[in-house]
């Protein structure tokens, strides 16, 4: 084998491999959405999580603006605290309101963002007041069949 | 007593194994201590680069994208009892990422290099050439292991990664060519689930470890071989079975480790 | 036997766990001479090679090289050593991956530092000593077993070393190779001064080229002396060796017990 044709080969192996990682980084993955950007850190505390887990998405209507970074039990007020990373290029105000939605009936849960009208906005850090937890289907029968008992006595 | 000599079998079996173990290890020090001329003469890395990884491509490129096809296949016909088509792309991506391409890639990757390393590393103790090499002061394991072990580890994140990708290319073929998801949400249902760290990292991470595995594996069993041709066919069969099960056995390891429900 | 000796085997033992292979070995090659170690198949003398090599230590005793003695060095004063030495192997041992000019170039280029025309012009000329300078874009396949025998003696004499093993060197050759490769062996060592140890069981071509023998039996040294000695002893078992006769000191029989009683006849 030619010293040169072997170079050849071994070369274009090497840039297929880097070809590759490319595609799988910035068309299968997200590197393109996510980390590309500079991002800032917001909080948020819910009653009740439900499934919601890191890395889950963050959307404000239905655009993926950011990732859930961390999730813990707040031990004084039993409550979860939600920190979560925000593109920069997207501001909220102070009233902002936070839900934890689904998408479809059995899809994966993630964080929705209703900006409210206020003129100030969040900054790095701060936590966001109004939130709303996240649909306890068997909660949600509960009420049902208990409503259903009221009504029938 | 078939009782007494069976026990006495598997101990036998056992301790065998654990030396066999044990010398690999010892085996695998050697060659990481003999891996400078590996980079000071890259030249030989390259050759061996060429010999493991351009030579698996073809085999790596078809499988990927066959096993991409029949992921596309098969996962849509699931995906659409629950009317969720749209996660086909997460679906085919993240099987791929995580998984099928770096086991899929490493046991292909042991079947066609590893083998032949085996094969070509005993042939060269057989006749005697090893030995030759080493009385003419020039360390067989610095000269001809080094270089190969290198080239492997290079090589199989490479291969991996390619898989992958053609896997994709092929559960796009069959998902929007072929039965017709809508492209647009095929590539965004993806992009929005596959996380590049948790999920393409960690798969170039799994077949960065089957790759020194396979590798290890393959020179030891060609070193260790009797220098006959028997001893080498046998060795090469080893080689192929003893990095199957290792693959797996790391690939359950590696993955209760990453991905531990989040 | 007046000039220094090169070689010294020193009361050496050698044993593969409880088995032993050599008991006792004393031996002194000196400069500039060819000597054969000779003796039946399985007697040690492969051992007793790998012992000069250094690729293996003896049990007791040792042996000592310009001095030095082989086992006490470490791995870089070994392959210091080494680099002193050239050894055949059997069937040459040639690299099957490298044409016939990469291998005789290989040691030139992994010990030196020459320029790529040198080499070329180094190689040419050993292939030439050798008759097989029209070789040397050949790949080792390509050849035939004395033709291989020969570039690889090329290979082995590549940085002119003062002390040349060869390994059982006349072994499958047809009777022009045989003349050739042990005429090359008696040329090379007076060209470049070196020294000279055949193992072989090849005895009428030994007795033609070496200056000295060793007869090696059951671990031990049967007999030794010049060629012509070695052809008018009348040790039995020397007898027997260098006139191949069936029966003798080495018996015919493995060890085993009554025929009659295997084949199952009672009287």
């Amino acid at each position: 084998m030619e010293r040169t044709t072997l170079d050849l080969w071994v070369g274009a192996f090497v840039v297929a491999g880097v070809v590759a990682l490319a595609i799988l980084a910035f068309k299968v993955g997200n590197l393109s959405t996510y980390n590309a950007s500079e991002t800032y850190s917001l909080k948020a505390s819910f009653n009740n999580i439900g499934g919601l887990k890191t890395t889950a998405s963050v959307r404000s209507a239905g655009v993926l603006i950011g990732r859930v970074t961390e999730i813990k039990l707040n031990a004084e007020r039993y409550e979860a605290e939600v920190t979560m990373s925000i593109d920069k290029r997207y501001q909220f105000p102070k009233d902002t309101l936070v839900s934890i939605l689904t998408s479809g009936l059995l899809g994966e849960q993630y964080i929705g963002l209703k900006p409210g009208a206020d003129d100030e906005m969040l900054k790095n850090g701060d936590a966001i007041k109004q939130s709303r937890s996240a649909m306890v289907l068997e909660d949600l029968i509960g009420q049902v069949v208990a409503g259903k008992a009221e009504a029938t006595k | 007593m078939p009782v007494v000599k069976s026990v006495r079998n598997i101990g036998h079996r056992v301790t065998e194994g654990i030396w066999r173990i044990g010398f690999a290890t010892h085996f695998f020090v050697l060659v990481l201590r003999n891996s400078g001329s590996s980079f000071r003469r890259f030249r030989l890395t390259v050759k061996e680069l060429y010999f493991t990884g351009v030579m698996s491509l073809i085999i790596i490129l078809v499988a990927g994208l066959f096993v991409g096809v029949v992921l596309g296949l098969q996962g849509y016909e699931i995906l659409k009892r629950y009317g969720s088509e749209s996660a086909l792309g997460t679906l085919v991506a993240l099987s791929l990422l995580r998984e099928l391409g770096p086991v899929l890639a490493a046991l292909l990757f042991a079947g066609r290099a590893g083998s032949a390393m085996t094969a070509e590393i005993g042939l060269m103790k057989a006749s005697e050439q090893l030995a030759a090499m080493d009385m003419m002061a020039v360390s067989p394991l610095a000269r001809v292991v080094a270089p190969r072990f290198w080239a492997g580890v290079i090589s199989m994140p490479i291969l991996s990664m390619i898989f992958s990708a053609m896997g994709v290319f092929g559960g796009y073929l069959v998902g929007v060519v072929y039965i017709g998801v809508d492209e647009g949400s095929f590539w965004s249902q993806m992009q929005a689930s596959v996380d590049f760290q948790h999920d393409v990292l960690n798969g170039v991470f799994k077949s960065f470890v089957f790759g020194v595995a396979v590798t290890v594996i393959s020179l030891f069993e060609g070193f260790d071989a009797p220098p006959t041709a028997e001893g080498v066919s046998r060795a090469t069969t080893r080689t192929v079975v003893q990095s199957s099960l290792v693959i797996l056995l790391l690939d359950v390891v590696l993955t209760a480790f990453m991905f531990r429900g989040n | 036997m007046s000039s220094q000796p090169l070689v010294e085997i020193r009361d050496v033992n050698f044993a593969y766990g409880s088995r032993p292979i050599l008991k006792g070995i004393n031996m002194t090659f000196h400069k500039g001479k060819v000597i054969a170690i000779m003796g039946g198949s399985g007697c040690g003398k492969s051992t007793l090679f790998r012992l000069i090599g250094g690729a293996l230590r003896p049990t007791r005793g040792e042996v000592k090289i310009d001095g030095q003695v082989i086992h006490e060095l470490n791995q870089q004063e070994l392959y210091a050593m080494r680099r002193k030495m050239g050894v055949l192997f059997q069937f040459g041992a040639l690299f099957t991956d490298m044409s016939v000019f990469d291998n005789v170039a290989f040691q030139m280029r992994e010990h030196t530092d020459l320029p790529e025309e040198m080499i070329h012009d180094l190689v040419m000329m050993k292939l030439q000593t050798v008759g097989l300078r029209g070789t040397h874009a050949l790949m080792p396949s390509e050849l035939s077993g004395g033709m291989a025998r020969r570039v690889a003696l090329a290979r082995t004499v590549a940085l002119d070393p003062m002390l040349i093993l060869y390994d059982e060197p006349f072994t499958g050759l047809d009777p022009i190779s045989l003349t050739v490769v042990g005429d090359s062996i008696r040329r090379l060592n007076s060209a470049l001064g070196a020294t000279s140890v055949v193992v072989t069981h090849d005895v009428q071509e030994s007795m033609k080229l070496v200056d000295y023998i060793y007869f090696i039996a059951d671990g031990v040294i049967a007999a030794e002396g010049t060629p012509e000695e070695i052809q008018a002893s009348d040790k039995p078992f020397v007898h027997q060796f260098v006139h191949g006769e069936r029966d003798g000191p080495v018996p015919f029989h493995y060890p085993s017990g009554s025929y009659m009683q295997d084949l199952g006849v009672s009287i």
